[in-house]
């Protein structure tokens, strides 16, 4: 425990001294730059790239799961059961259809910039959150779902005070993968012109420049890690709270 | 008083509940016995309508349920099932504060609520508010179970198996103290079981349903001496049936006047228990109180003359 806060700690300063100070690290990046050429990537501010990936990333995911959630409510009502093989068939299109080939699908009708790149996050997004939603909200405990309705809790009550509840954590896994993923697909957004972290490694591909590429993809890794590391976190503690875990402290 | 008036349950043709009829009196116990799928369970739940009835009606002190919205019906009476089915995500008092928090109680008058209901429950209010479901014993569970389906002081509590999942003796302490809060509180109690045992013992009216009919609804006494069918004989159980019947007399009923060494057995014990006394100290009269504190005797002839009588 100890030793794991440590690491998160030395990892949260590395990443923040390569997005705030990445002149801090030519020593490091020298070698694997071409001779004579550019060791630090200097036509953006890091930041503000890291920031526009992270507000894309956060964007998309915040629009995949409210609908994601909202299409696993709706598919576990009695009333929607028959709707079950249809959503699933919908969000695993969003899967199976290649990152690369969305963004060009949707360059044509969106422009370029930021749209083709929210949509193919969007997208691949859904089908983590669905699932899990799906699995979260379809085995919860019989008895407590049969105590709710018993002592007189309304649908809605039901759903808002304990089906979400219940299933949070397992949703919260699925919110998870696909944060991490839209965390990786984002870079190729760079190819349509989203302002994104992807835009270092690709001017370093084109440039046969190892030292952007490995500037770039170490950015984005560590913001991986973290924030696959702080929900992990929160997922523990939620299960703590709902009992996966008996003693206290 | 609940008023269930030929009542009827249809499942897929089959009559899982056929024409129930029956009182319950305020302020009672009645427990609804019977084998696996007789419909115990589908005739409790059509009292609360998490069961539509196929037709029939419930009254509850003469309004009739079916014209009532479900959630008003429901907060109204409280609900107890097997394997509690607590929150796992609320605490012991936000899950026994559920119901009158749902009925807008303000919330200084549901802590004291909570507190008064752990303390009737024998759990140290300080010690118990704030933990979670998980952090409690199968008994402690199912304690705070019952406390929640009696939070808002509800006219009528439901209770199917709530004791079905314990050990035998938390499971008696259980039933003893839910007799006495239900003295107490003066409850209306339906209870579902499948043990003729603990209907005896818990009822102030039996129920006895067969394949989907109320067979016999009667006093647990009348039920052990005057069994309306054989099945209900059958439950009763024929080779137990004078121990039943002993479970059922205190000790004080039958006592004699008589000073014999020892100390004296309270004055409710139950001759079934005194009997097993005599058998385990090897004498054929043990002390008991009497019901004005005297100490007298129950020998264990008295007991055989009073098996062999009828009620
Ligand atoms: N939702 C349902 N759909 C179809 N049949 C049902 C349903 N619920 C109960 N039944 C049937 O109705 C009959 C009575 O069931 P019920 O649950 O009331 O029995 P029970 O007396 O409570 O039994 P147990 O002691 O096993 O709990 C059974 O034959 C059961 O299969
Ligand atoms: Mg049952």
């Amino acid at each position: 425990m100890k030793i794991g806060a440590l690491i998160r700690l030395a990892l949260i300063a590395l990443l923040l001294a390569l997005v705030l100070r990445p002149e801090w690290f030519t020593w490091a990046f020298a070698p694997f730059a071409p001779p004579g050429g550019p060791v630090i990537y200097t036509r953006a501010s890091l930041l503000s790239l890291a920031l526009s990936h992270l507000g894309l990333v956060a964007l998309a995911s915040t629009a995949s799961t409210l609908i994601a959630v909202t299409l696993a409510v709706l598919v576990t009502r009695p009333a929607g059961a028959a709707f079950r093989p249809l959503s699933r068939t919908i969000t695993n299109i969003g899967q199976t259809f290649p990152p690369v080939a969305v963004l060009a699908l949707a360059v044509p009708a969106l422009g370029f910039g930021a749209g083709p790149t929210l949509v193919a996050l969007f997208l691949y997004g859904l089908l983590p959150i669905f699932e899990n939603a799906m699995t979260g909200l379809s085995t919860l405990p019989p008895a407590t779902m049969e105590a709710a309705r018993g002592i007189g809790l309304s649908r809605w009550q039901r759903l808002v005070r304990v089906e979400l509840p219940l299933a949070m954590p397992v949703i919260l896994t699925g919110i998870r993968l696909s944060v991490v993923i839209s965390l990786g697909t984002a870079t190729i957004g760079s190819t349509v012109a989203a302002r994104t972290l992807g835009e270092i490694i690709i001017a370093g591909l084109l440039t046969n420049n190892t030292a952007f590429v490995l500037q770039g993809g170490l950015i984005v890794g560590l913001f991986a890690v973290l924030i696959y590391d702080a929900l992990v976190q929160l997922e523990t503690y939620l299960s703590w709270r709902l009992g996966a875990r008996r003693a206290r402290g | 008083m609940i008023e269930i008036d030929q009542i009827t349950k249809i499942y897929d043709g089959a009559r899982a509940v056929d024409a129930v009829s029956m009182t319950v009196e305020t302020g009672t116990i009645t427990v609804i016995v019977g084998t696996s799928g007789s419909g115990k369970t589908t005739l409790l739940r059509m009292i609360n309508r998490l069961v539509e009835p196929s037709s029939g009606d419930v009254r509850i002190n003469g309004e009739a349920t079916a014209e009532m919205s479900k959630t008003a019906l429901r907060r109204r009476i409280g609900y107890a099932i097997q394997g509690h089915g607590l929150f796992p995500h609320y605490t012991v008092a936000r899950n026994i504060g559920v119901v009158p928090q749902l009925l807008g109680w303000p919330a200084a008058k549901i802590a004291a609520r909570v507190d008064e209901l752990l303390d009737l429950f024998s759990m140290a209010p300080e010690q118990f508010r704030t933990r979670y479901p998980a952090e409690l014993s199968g008994g402690q569970a199912q304690r705070v179970g019952v406390a929640r389906a009696l939070a808002s002081r509800p006219d009528l509590l439901l209770m199917d198996e709530p004791f079905g999942a314990l050990d035998p003796i938390i499971r008696a302490r259980a039933q003893e103290d839910l007799r006495r809060i239900q003295r107490k509180l003066g409850s209306t109690i339906v209870l579902v079981t499948h043990d003729m045992q603990e209907a005896i013992q818990l009822g102030d009216r039996v129920a006895v349903m067969d394949a989907g009919r109320l067979v016999q609804h009667a006093t647990p006494a009348q039920i052990i001496t005057e069994p309306a069918t054989e099945f209900v004989a059958e439950m009763v159980g024929g080779i137990e049936r004078p121990l039943r019947l002993l479970s059922l007399i205190p000790a004080c009923e039958i006592a004699q006047d008589g000073q014999i060494e020892g100390t004296p057995l309270p004055a409710q014990t139950s001759l079934r228990d005194v009997l097993a006394q005599c058998l385990a100290s090897g004498r054929d009269a043990v002390p008991v109180l009497r019901e004005d504190g005297t100490q007298g005797q129950v020998t264990l002839a008295a007991i055989r003359a009073r098996a062999q009588s009828r009620a």
